[in-house]
């Protein structure tokens, strides 16, 4: 892992300034003549088995650039990053479209043929691990506060609030290991709901709110 | 000069264009992916994996109460059932709006959504409004997709943090009752399996 922290551009949940929602139309999925082209790319070096989902996420969500970018803008520039990152590419190459470097041989190619089956195939992240669960269904926890200087998936909004263990979801790979390169690390899953007055305070939103996210056991304590 | 694997008139096209064309002729040649294989995965994209799949889940959960019960309580199974399965679908929870609470599904921190039964994800969900928002002001975010809901609802927001992926399964419509299952899923929106919008009226129905 690098020794610079990580920085996610990512995690807007609760942030104020972004404007409205613009609803689309079912079936209208894409923009630019581009965007399928980068969004097939990504699954198919993806298949390729050089860097696991997280490590995409990753990739994505710590690039600088990222508020300014299109969705499928951050998928080819996460792309290009993971790629240039193992030296699968160099920055010439994909500027010129043509290539300098020897390519290195890839355990993995994704044929058309193979699609479907590739397509079909899940890749579950529960895992059977020995240790039980700490917190039962009903038990009151609070989620880890502070900064943490790698990717995560426990989003800054509800860090060190007050929640409840609403449903167990089995262990499951843990994303902040597996995204920086320390293997599966499986723990206990749970989706813990928060009330809007506990995320928001004052300046909730009249009305009911229930807010749940899916946090592994490292990011909860007891309350 | 060596021609590049799309070879047209580049003179109108934008840089990111330019670019991802660059970027696919260069993966190509060094062999670490085909073309082809590129075509297949987003003819499946378009043409088979999308939201009728979920509408045919829901519309068979509003009349088959026993399968009903297996996709409250194991919705991974139940939807393989159907014959949908495959990435960002191997952990399914299904949560099923009543009179008194309003289920809505999101990812704050990327674009996390269900595939296999509701296709690729729409702009607006992975767009900084929709997931800034919707954990704050859910109100006011269906109210921009035309949705009052009475006060007294709870509405329920599942921020998809990990790999679990959340379907909504809306109310049936008033009236739907006489209905075959076809008709059901004709009613059945995308937006209504997300927790944006609610079911289409049986007046809907030509």
């Amino acid at each position: 892992m690098s020794v610079s922290a990580h920085v996610s551009r990512a995690d807007l949940g609760g942030q104020l300034g972004h404007g409205r929602v613009l609803p689309e139309a079912e079936g209208e999925l894409w923009h630019a003549a581009w965007e399928p082209r980068v969004l097939a790319m990504t699954l198919a070096m993806g298949a390729t088995g050089q860097w696991n989902i997280d490590m995409s996420r990753a990739a994505r969500e710590s690039l600088p650039g990222y508020a300014a970018m299109s969705y499928y803008e951050i998928w080819l520039h996460g792309l290009l990053k993971l790629m240039l990152e193992r030296g699968l590419v160099t920055e010439e190459e994909v500027t010129t479209g043509e290539v300098r470097t020897p390519p290195r041989t890839l355990a993995r190619v994704l044929r058309e043929a193979d699609v479907p089956r590739v397509l079909a195939q899940v890749s579950p992240t529960e895992r059977r691990i020995d240790a039980p669960p700490r917190f039962a269904v009903g038990d009151a926890v609070r989620c880890f506060d502070g900064d943490i200087p790698h990717h995560t998936r426990l989003p800054a909004y509800v860090r060190g609030r007050h929640g409840t263990v609403v449903a167990q979801r089995g262990a499951h790979v843990f994303a902040d290991a597996h995204a920086t390169g320390r293997g599966e690390m499986p723990c206990h899953l749970y989706s813990v709901a928060f009330d809007g007055r506990e995320l928001w305070g004052h300046e909730a939103e009249a009305g009911g709110l229930l807010v749940s996210v899916d946090a592994w056991e490292p990011y909860l304590s007891p309350a | 000069m060596e021609h590049s694997a799309h070879e047209h008139d580049h003179s109108e096209l934008g840089p990111t264009e330019l670019r991802v064309r660059a970027l696919e002729t260069v993966l190509t040649r060094k062999g670490y992916i085909e073309p082809a294989a590129l075509d297949a995965l987003i003819d499946t994209y378009q043409t088979r994996v999308e939201p009728r799949n979920g509408a045919r889940v829901v519309a068979r959960a509003w009349v088959d109460p026993a399968f009903r019960e297996w996709l409250l309580h194991d919705a991974t199974a139940a939807i393989e059932s159907m014959g949908y399965r495959g990435r960002q679908g191997e952990h399914m929870v299904v949560v099923e709006n009543t009179e008194q609470t309003h289920h809505m599904v999101v990812c704050t921190l990327c674009s996390c959504y269900p595939w296999p039964v509701l296709g690729l994800p729409p702009t607006w969900y992975k767009s900084a409004p929709y997931r800034s928002r919707v954990v704050r002001e859910p109100r006011a975010v269906l109210a921009e997709f035309g949705v009052v809901l009475p006060p007294q609802t709870t509405i329920r927001v599942w921020d998809s943090t990990a790999e679990v992926r959340y379907l909504v399964l809306p109310r049936a419509p008033e009236g739907c009752a006489h209905l075959p299952q076809e008709a059901l899923a004709a009613l059945v929106t995308r937006d209504s399996m997300i927790g944006t919008g609610l079911p289409l009226p049986v007046g809907a129905l030509r």
